[in-house]
């Protein structure tokens, strides 16, 4: 049991930390402060940032790391691709815009593209002067992400397309988009389905940001209307749509870093500087919420030590299984705790912006925690992939099986 | 990277999940036929068979007849012990009697109780609390005069089959210190004391007069001891991961197996959620018990850290499979027959028994702090 890189390992984090060095400002603060400053930072000046880094990145041949040589990649094995996550984690290293695309359209374009399309989009993607998005989400089909509506209708060598995507993250600066529409109602909901890219500057195409419950703005609605698609833009069969779907989501990369919030430290470091409820001793000497902070120590632990675990067995050349569903369930409740009590600590005054750096970081993420939980997978569904596919209970029996996509109860 | 236990560690740990097979009775037998009975217990074949594998000795040096393994393999014996409930008296007489000596007693003292613990022929415990409440420096009464010990100790775990103890009392001086006493003399008796959970033994420890030898150096006594409590926390952690991750496989082939309302209860959600937050719990308890077993190994200064993570995590870990294994089983989980209650005593054994979990979040605050300013 040790902490230490294999020599290979290690000659690749040091070649990382050289490129990164020479690349990027190190991190003034800590990650906590990270999200506050990215989302107020003009959105065309970081967009220009990051595309910027992402080509030196992509020269230097740390981007597509687990990419075939073929697609601009080094053919290295995942952990590589955590350690450079690591090292970039210490950087000012803006790569938001692009872990969509790389993470998950891309891989899916590698798999199921013709060769022309590789040869055309993968390496301005991997460059990032073309951005990618993913039109998977409907306003009727969020956990259920088999239940989408959109229309593809065949016309002649196009299709057609109506309808309506949501929570697409990056949709009005993204240049292309991959996106599943329903072939054929006809059919069982998972048989009707099929995938598409499609250029986001389409005739009919119009992204409208959503204006979140934390009163930000970070994800899109996406309408679609009568959009022409050439069939030559079709990934995989018509009616497969869903196995490509599966290959995306599998692709969905080992996230990287920390948890996207204040957490215990942030909330120490709170505490040694505010009253407790007697207002005259510090907070962090209130036995009640010691208790508490060593709780959400131990989570944020054994998410980071879960991690390391992870990256054993990828060392050993092992996938990533659907075990890694923990961490963000640990991550969100967790931070839903912390910004819940932080306000608490205070009573009443918890209430009221504009105190310090701190306690607004704590007011704004008490909002947005709850995006947290739902984003990428509800906590519900994580514990049923947990629940199925780690311990191997029984599927669910389901009441859509056997039925016409149109001919299932909707509510509506 | 390399967060996980080697080849050979996860060799021992097959060879011992295979080895106890037969005692997976043990514990059952333990609490329906007592202290002694066939399976389990002092003088039992399970107790037999760690000193004949090596287990008792694993991590004592050769030189005092040990097998001079280190202490992640206690780690992985610990957690097999932990999964079938071992009600036998190894966690006092290794991780707190033996890794004690190791630490504070003179190469005399441990020459011959570590050579008597890993021949199986010395059962060890270690003696601290005085009754209700936690533990801390203003409430030990016990003391040792002119190298005579006076006092009580109550709860003492395996205080009831231990040929030796080591105790916390004060000294002439008023500082505390560790004294290793011989039990099988005048001046000590020993009181069985019964217990949530009667596979493990328990007794009240009074000495008047009982000769004793001082561990350490003079007020060196409750830092030993908080170190040893550090030690037995690692290990323990590894035994509640082992309990936690048996009651989670048992809810789990439950689940599967019973049907209700037409169909396995494993499908209904309200079950699957359940379990699964039983399963995170247990990754929760299994990624902080590495890291605890990995200082230990060490032995540097981020044990108290490391130690307290684990043990807060386990016992959480712990309690939760407990009762919600209960809960799954339904009624079936309330009968005496069903082996789920047991689970639910050693739980809640373990998570007090060198301190509560209350205890266990202040020090590893503490710790917290400890390591920010240092």
């Amino acid at each position: 049991m040790d902490f230490n890189d294999t020599p290979e390992e290690a000659a690749f984090r040091t070649q990382a930390q050289a490129f990164l060095a020479a690349t990027c400002s190190p991190k003034a603060a800590r990650k906590s402060a990270e999200r506050p400053a990215r989302m107020e930072e003009a959105q065309a000046s970081y967009l220009a940032r990051a595309k910027a880094y992402q080509a030196k990145k992509a020269d230097a041949g740390f981007a597509g790391l687990t990419w075939a040589p073929e697609h601009g990649g080094r053919g290295l094995a995942p952990i590589f691709s955590v350690i450079f996550g690591q090292e970039e984690a210490r950087f000012d290293a803006p790569g938001a815009p692009f872990t969509i695309g790389l993470g998950m359209c891309l891989p899916t374009v590698i798999a199921f593209g013709a060769q022309p399309h590789k040869e055309r989009y993968v390496r301005p993607a991997l460059r990032g002067e073309e951005i990618w998005c993913q039109l998977f989400s409907e306003p009727a089909a969020g956990s259920d992400v088999a239940g989408i509506k959109t229309r593809a209708v065949r016309d002649g060598d196009n299709w057609r397309v109506s309808g309506q995507k949501v929570w697409t993250s990056g949709a009005h600066y993204s240049d292309f988009g991959l996106l599943l529409a329903r072939t054929d109602p006809g059919a069982h909901k998972h048989k009707g389905l099929t995938m598409f890219f499609l250029d986001m500057r389409s005739k009919g195409v119009e992204a409208r940001p959503i204006h979140q419950a934390s009163g930000e703005s970070e994800f899109n609605e996406v309408f679609f209307d009568d959009v022409v698609i050439p069939d030559a833009q079709r990934l995989g069969d018509i009616g497969q749509g869903w196995s490509v779907a599966l290959v995306t989501l599998m692709n969905e990369r080992l996230a990287v870093g920390g948890s996207p919030g204040p957490d215990y430290q942030d909330m120490m470091a709170f505490a040694a500087g505010a009253l407790a409820a007697d207002g005259k001793t510090s907070l962090l000497a209130d036995s009640a919420f010691r208790q508490s902070l060593a709780d959400w120590y131990v989570s944020a632990e054994g998410y980071k030590l879960g991690r390391f675990r992870t990256m054993t067995a990828l060392s050993r050349g092992q996938a990533p299984g659907p075990e890694a569903s923990i961490g963000k369930i640990l991550n969100a409740n967790r931070l839903q705790e912390i910004t819940s009590a932080a306000i608490d600590a205070q009573d009443h005054y918890g209430v009221v912006m504009g105190q310090s750096a701190a306690s607004d970081l704590f007011l704004r993420s008490y909002l947005w925690a709850p995006g947290l939980r739902i984003a990428g997978g509800t906590d519900e569904i994580l514990k049923n992939i947990i629940a199925e596919r780690v311990l191997g209970l029984p599927a669910d029996p389901r009441a859509d099986k056997g039925i016409a996509f149109k001919d299932l109860p909707t509510g509506a | 990277m390399n967060f996980d236990f080697s080849e050979d560690q996860r060799q021992l740990r097959d060879t011992a999940r295979r080895a106890l097979v037969p005692f997976a009775g043990a514990a059952r037998e333990a609490l329906e036929g007592g202290p002694g009975s066939e399976l389990g217990g002092l003088g039992s074949g399970m107790w037999s068979l760690a000193g004949e594998m090596g287990w008792l000795g694993a991590a004592i040096p050769e030189r005092f007849g040990g097998v001079g393994l280190g202490r992640l393999e206690l780690c992985v014996l610990a957690e097999e012990f932990g999964r079938i409930l071992a009600p036998i008296p190894f966690s006092s007489t290794v991780y707190a009697f033996a890794e004690t000596l190791m630490a504070c007693a003179d190469e005399a003292t441990q020459a011959h109780w570590l050579a008597q613990v890993a021949a199986g022929k010395a059962i060890g415990c270690l003696a601290a609390s005085e009754g209700a409440g936690t533990v801390s420096p203003g409430r030990i009464e016990a003391a040792l005069r002119g190298g005579k010990l006076y006092g009580s100790k109550t709860p003492v775990a395996d205080g009831d089959s231990a040929h030796a103890a080591i105790v916390l009392a004060k000294d002439e001086s008023g500082g505390l210190r560790l004294v290793l006493v011989a039990l099988s003399q005048a001046g000590v008796s020993r009181k069985v004391l019964e217990t949530l959970d009667p596979t493990r033994g328990h007794a009240e420890l009074s000495f008047d007069g009982a000769a004793a030898t001082p561990l350490g150096a003079p007020g060196s006594g409750w830092g030993e001891y908080e170190r040893a409590c550090d030690r037995v926390a690692a290990l323990l952690a590894f035994e509640q991961l082992g309990g936690a991750q048996a009651c989670l496989d048992m809810a789990v082939g439950y689940a599967k197996s019973r049907y209700a309302f037409g169909r396995p209860i494993g499908s209904f959600q309200a079950i699957k959620h359940k379990l699964a937050d039983m399963y995170v719990a247990i990754e929760v308890a299994r990624s902080n018990a590495y890291y605890g077993a990995w200082a230990l190994e060490q032995g540097g200064r981020e044990l108290a850290q490391a130690a307290a993570a684990a043990r807060v995590a386990a016992s959480e870990a712990f309690t939760l499979a407990a009762k919600e294994n209960v809960q799954t089983h339904g009624g079936m989980g309330f009968t005496w027959a069903a082996d789920c209650h047991m689970f639910m005593r050693r739980a809640k054994l373990l998570a007090v028994q060198i301190g509560a979990p209350g205890v266990w979040r202040e020090k590893l605050v503490r710790a917290l702090e400890q390591s920010n300013q240092g």
